[in-house]
């Protein structure tokens, strides 16, 4: 199932090349189940509501900080999840709205934590980029690009010391294989033998840096060999080819307690951000990653409706149970109380002990 | 009570610490096979084995990091830096995830994990390996910051900066690791209760006319200072610092209310250093109370060179900080020995 098809940037794909791979990445919908498949499509659309709503709320300045949406990545996100078990770890980078609603967090809670609001899931301190869940075990978008990767090597080092059967799986967008921490991690991975994936979501651009202009090996999915970690390249646009592909190298994992690296390739429809015009792109780039060829939605619709799984009637009935969900998620937030100043000290430390500062900006450092 | 080396505290009490729990494991490069730099770690992968004493790549970021996540699932890493300079590869790691998380994340996950590593000048080993650079850590919230002067503190702080639930920066010095001292008769047993409070600063001689402070070999220097002016009589009372975050202003501020003068002793660059943290705490605490400006003797600002006489000089030493000491007394017209 694994598309390991040279993929070139977004807007030097030609057609030929674009029809050819998705050929070769399509796994047929026939042996599905239909109920999953319309799980699936549900799911995505969620996704992808979602992230509207989000930036609507962003540009009603109802959300602040950065905004970075999954949008022109559902069927990765969604693929990527589907291939989890509920006991398994995920650490992602900054994009992690949707990734935090398919790991199973509450997505009223994940718009709540976007509003700054005292039920987020982090009670209002980490905002769009941290998300985090311990129950449902989403450890954490994290901000700095490469920040999660040892982090999350270091998770599957404590699921190996421990002898769980646990896989940790490691996010991160394709400008992440260029800095330190993705090189120390790998290695550190490879030489113990832990049990985590490592997944490039390559979307062509890192901010509005190509690729092609930042790896001297572009083919992101290689740059496992100098660890000897086996690498795998998948089209994101293909729910069932991510899902496929994912699940079988997180079983591998698993059983074989040894990393992985998969690559799942798509277009970010919008800029990096939600503040992001994308003024590099050129107008053809902008056109790809927005074709409906290339909106993993559009595609699985079509593959759906001609399989006769999705009806008109099925695809306006699920479109109004999202947009409720997604309109309850945004009331929610938008209710709940923001969080209480006299709670400002915290969570600095677990442990408490003497000393530790409780002072206000103008406080004097001696108390009266 | 018996006499031991700094050296022989760390290493017998992070062997009980790892007796008494299973999560507590030590990485780091160089601290299995080659039993550690400066054998902190000697003995320890012949009794625990691989598993709970791991070797690492030259890779301060990515096994720092792993430590930090391992911390996240329950695991108790002390991870040895081989010094302290190694760490500005690790910083992202340190500043922007250990010391994070817990708060960025609402409470819901703490890192229970401890960065040994030592600091100090004297080595002869030039610019880029004498540096003290603890202050780029005690000016970070989330992290916990222990300087240690003596073997008993050094057993004590270990073993409470590896049950504290919070990251902890273990600050040792080169300098320090062969100087003795008492340590009590428990300290390398799993079940000793010798714990130190981590955040408490200590009166370590009392004194009259003037407190002295410092932290880590700078605390020793000080103690040897006020022992040679007591000769002279003049007397000096030592503040060890211990815990450089959270920062225990009260006890220095009360000994400065009660001796009228302060002189603070550092082992790392002057401006913007720990000292002026200490200053500036004094002068709000204190002002009232005191007889002279305050005084610091801190490292001239060049890079460490190599050269013997060259770095000598560059370092405080007990014949500068004395005459720190006598020159602020005479200030104030208190009294010279």
């Amino acid at each position: 199932m694994a598309d390991k098809a040279k993929p070139r940037t977004g807007a030097a794909r030609s057609t030929a090349t674009r029809r050819r791979t998705r050929k070769e990445t399509t796994p047929g919908v026939s042996e599905e189940n239909p109920d999953t498949l319309l799980d699936y499509y549900r799911r995505m659309l969620f996704v992808r509501r979602f992230e509207e709503r989000t930036a609507q709320a962003y540009t009603q300045a109802r959300i602040g900080g950065y905004c970075h949406l999954n949008l022109g990545e559902e069927a990765t996100v969604v693929g990527l999840m589907t291939a989890l078990q509920e006991r398994d770890y995920l650490f992602t980078n900054y994009r992690d709205h949707g990734y935090a609603i398919e790991k199973g967090m509450d997505p009223k809670r994940v718009m709540a934590e976007l509003y700054g609001r005292s039920d987020g899931v982090s009670k209002g301190w980490g905002g769009s980029m941290h998300m985090y869940d311990t129950e449902t075990r989403m450890l954490g978008g994290y901000g700095i690009v490469g920040g999660q990767l040892p982090l999350a090597t270091g998770a599957a080092l404590a699921v190996s010391y421990k002898g769980g059967d646990e896989v940790v799986m490691c996010q991160m967008g394709d400008g992440t294989t260029n800095i330190g921490a993705w090189h120390e991690s790998l290695n550190i991975a490879k030489l113990w033998d832990l049990p985590i994936v490592f997944v490039v979501i390559n979307n062509f651009t890192g901010m509005g840096t190509t690729v092609e202009m930042s790896s001297a090996e572009p083919d992101l999915y290689k740059r496992g060999a100098a660890f000897r970690i086996e690498g795998e390249r998948v089209d994101g646009r293909d729910v069932l080819a991510v899902r496929d592909t994912a699940s079988r190298l997180v079983e591998r994992a698993r059983q074989e307690q040894t990393p992985f690296l998969l690559e799942a390739w798509s277009y970010r429809q919008k800029g990096h951000s939600v503040v992001d015009p994308a003024k590099y792109r050129t107008q053809e780039q902008k056109e790809t990653a927005r074709a409906e060829a290339n909106d993993p939605i559009a595609l699985f619709d079509a593959k759906l409706t001609k399989a006769g799984v999705l009806t008109d009637d099925k695809r306006d009935e699920i479109a109004a149970e999202v947009k409720a969900e997604v309109a309850e998620a945004a009331d929610f937030a938008e209710n709940s109380p923001k969080p209480d100043v006299s709670t400002l000290f915290d969570y600095t430390y677990a442990t408490p002990v003497p000393n530790e500062s409780r002072r206000m900006p103008a406080d004097p450092v001696f108390a009266e | 009570m018996s006499v031991i080396t700094y050296r022989q505290a760390l290493r017998d009490t992070l062997r009980a610490e790892m007796v008494r729990d299973e999560n507590v494991l030590v990485m780091g490069e160089e601290i299995g096979v080659f039993e550690g730099s400066y054998k902190i770690t000697e003995g320890l992968l012949q009794e625990f084995g691989p598993r709970r004493v791991k070797d690492t790549p030259i890779a301060e970021e990515g096994f720092v990091g792993a430590a930090v996540g391992a911390a996240m699932l329950g695991l108790r890493p002390v991870v040895e830096l081989m010094t302290i300079n190694f760490s500005l590869i690790a910083i992202d790691q340190i500043i922007n995830h250990a010391a994070k998380i817990y708060g960025m994340f609402g409470g819901q996950t703490s890192v229970p994990m401890v960065i040994r590593t030592p600091g100090g000048g004297g080595q002869q080993l030039g610019a880029t390996h004498s540096q003290n650079i603890e202050l780029f850590y005690s000016f970070i919230p989330g992290l916990k910051v222990l300087a240690p002067s003596t073997p008993a503190e050094a057993s004590a702080m270990l073993r409470a900066a590896i049950r504290d639930d919070d990251p902890v920066l273990f600050l040792e010095n080169l300098g320090l690791y062969n100087s003795k001292g008492e340590v009590p008769e428990d300290y390398a047993e799993a079940g000793s209760d010798t714990v130190a409070t981590i955040g408490r600063a200590g009166v370590v001689r009392e004194g009259t006319d003037i407190t002295l402070i410092g932290y880590s070999r700078m605390a020793m220097v000080a103690d040897q200072v006020a022992a040679k002016l007591a000769e002279e009589d003049i007397s000096v009372e030592v503040v060890d610092l211990r815990s450089l975050r959270p920062l225990d202003r009260q006890t220095f501020v009360d000994s400065v209310k009660k001796t009228g003068a302060a002189v603070i002793c550092e082992d790392d660059w002057l401006t913007y250093g720990i000292g002026a943290e200490i200053a500036a705490s004094i002068q709000e605490g204190a002002f009232d109370y005191l007889d002279a400006p305050v005084r610091r003797v801190a490292m001239a600002e060049v890079p460490m060179p190599y050269a013997k006489p060259l770095e000598t000089a560059a370092l405080p030493s007990v014949a500068s900080i004395s005459t720190a000491i006598k020159e602020t007394l005479s200030a104030v017209g208190k009294r010279v020995g």
